[in-house]
């Protein structure tokens, strides 16, 4: 649907309308009633056709948004574009939940393969200093010696296992890559639904105009249930433009410190 | 010391319990929302709630109200930590009685820091 066929079909009826206005005028300065009710005939009958017009442009604009909105009733809501928008943004929750619990996971399995690393090496190294010292029996100094010779096969495989754990904590961080796209891609598609809107908004206007129907303002009753400040909003996205924002943990400290915390 | 963490998201739940862990608390429940929450509150012994606003169900707000309405849990230290960063909402936990409040991403050391200054100020 052509928006500039719609503009200067409106124009032409508009000045169709003023010209016309003028010639009645005169006419009825006149005194030619019969022309004037002619003419104001004629007038009912070029607004009805453009009516009729622009109704078929709202019919026909409404189809093919429907048509592409994939809101066809017959494939019983699946496939449309919010069914997408929806599964896409399920997909973007189940992973990045995947990606946080695999690295959690990989975290939980190599703090203590570290740990056991770290607490090995200082013993043996308190021990090992008492052998540079001298304090240390020949006895004690076998033991030392089979000691240090499992700590360094299992600190050989510790870390081998820690270097797979890490590759694998990188490899989870694909989800960014992933979700990426599926965002991207919600995020155009919403933005073309947005301008389908608008079209079919601006085309039903001019239908307003001819008819003379006017819209009450839409009433505010749903708005205010989410303005509830006991709901919760999430994450800010610009905190840092936004004077009512905390955009840090040091804001929070301050306006709490302010308030005698 | 008995803790609960509130927060509908698991793996935010589980990034509070390991911070927690390695600060050496050990002793930690979930739940998924005020609703499950509260009732944990009352029946179980807890120390400590460490809870975040925006759940479906019970917000955070709202369990942080009904503790302190409760006479058992009144003086039960809470910790918020949450996205929620407008100043009028840190300004209402404020007066809603929290102890504490921590804005998401957070680090380590903020929650660490967070938790023993409530505990200082509760001993104190």
């Amino acid at each position: 649907m052509a928006e500039a066929e719609i503009k200067s079909s409106n124009n032409e009826f508009a000045k169709l309308f003023s010209e016309k206005a003028s010639e009645l005028m005169g006419r009825l300065e006149n005194n030619d009633l019969a022309g004037a009710v002619g003419l104001i005939q004629d007038l009912q009958k070029v607004r009805d056709e453009n009516l009729y017009q622009e109704i078929g442009h709202l019919t026909r604009a409404l189809h093919e948004s429907i048509k592409n909105f994939k809101l066809n009733s017959n494939v019983s809501g699946a496939g449309s574009d919010i069914d997408e928008a929806h599964e896409g943004l399920s997909y973007v929750v189940e992973m990045t939940a995947k990606a946080a619990n695999k690295t959690m996971d990989k975290v939980d399995e190599s703090m203590p393969l570290s740990e056991a690393i770290s607490n090995e090496a200082s013993e043996i190294n308190q021990e090992w200093n008492r052998f540079l010292n001298k304090e240390m029996s020949a006895g004690e100094f076998r033991d030392l010696t089979k000691r240090i010779s499992v700590f360094l096969d299992n600190t050989n495989s510790n870390t081998q296992k820690l270097n797979s754990n890490l590759s694998e904590i990188l490899l989870a961080q694909d989800f960014q890559d992933l979700t990426g796209q599926v965002i991207q891609r919600i995020t155009s598609m919403i933005t073309d639904v947005e301008s389908r809107l608008v079209n079919l908004v601006a085309m039903a206007g001019h239908v307003d105009q001819m008819t003379g129907i006017q819209h009450k303002e839409p009433d505010n009753t749903e708005t205010d249930i989410e303005d509830d400040p006991n709901k919760g909003v999430g994450p800010q996205l610009n905190a840092e433009d936004n004077e009512d924002v905390a955009s840090n943990q040091d804001d929070v400290d301050d306006l709490l410190s302010s308030l005698g915390f | 010391m008995k803790i609960l963490v509130v927060d509908d998201f698991s793996t935010m739940r589980r990034i509070i319990k390991n911070l927690l862990r390695d600060l050496g608390f050990t002793n930690t429940q979930e739940a998924d929302d005020g609703n499950t929450a509260l009732p944990m509150l009352q029946s179980g012994d807890f120390d400590f709630l460490v809870t975040d606003w925006n759940m479906p169900g019970m917000t955070g707000i709202e369990l942080l109200k009904h503790v302190r309405e409760d006479e058992r849990l009144k003086t039960l230290p809470v910790l918020m930590v949450t996205a929620e960063a407008k100043r009028d909402q840190i300004v209402a936990a404020a007066q809603a009685g929290v102890n504490g409040y921590v804005i998401k991403p957070f680090t380590a050391a903020v929650l660490k820091e967070k938790i023993e200054k409530i505990f200082e100020r509760v001993d104190g």
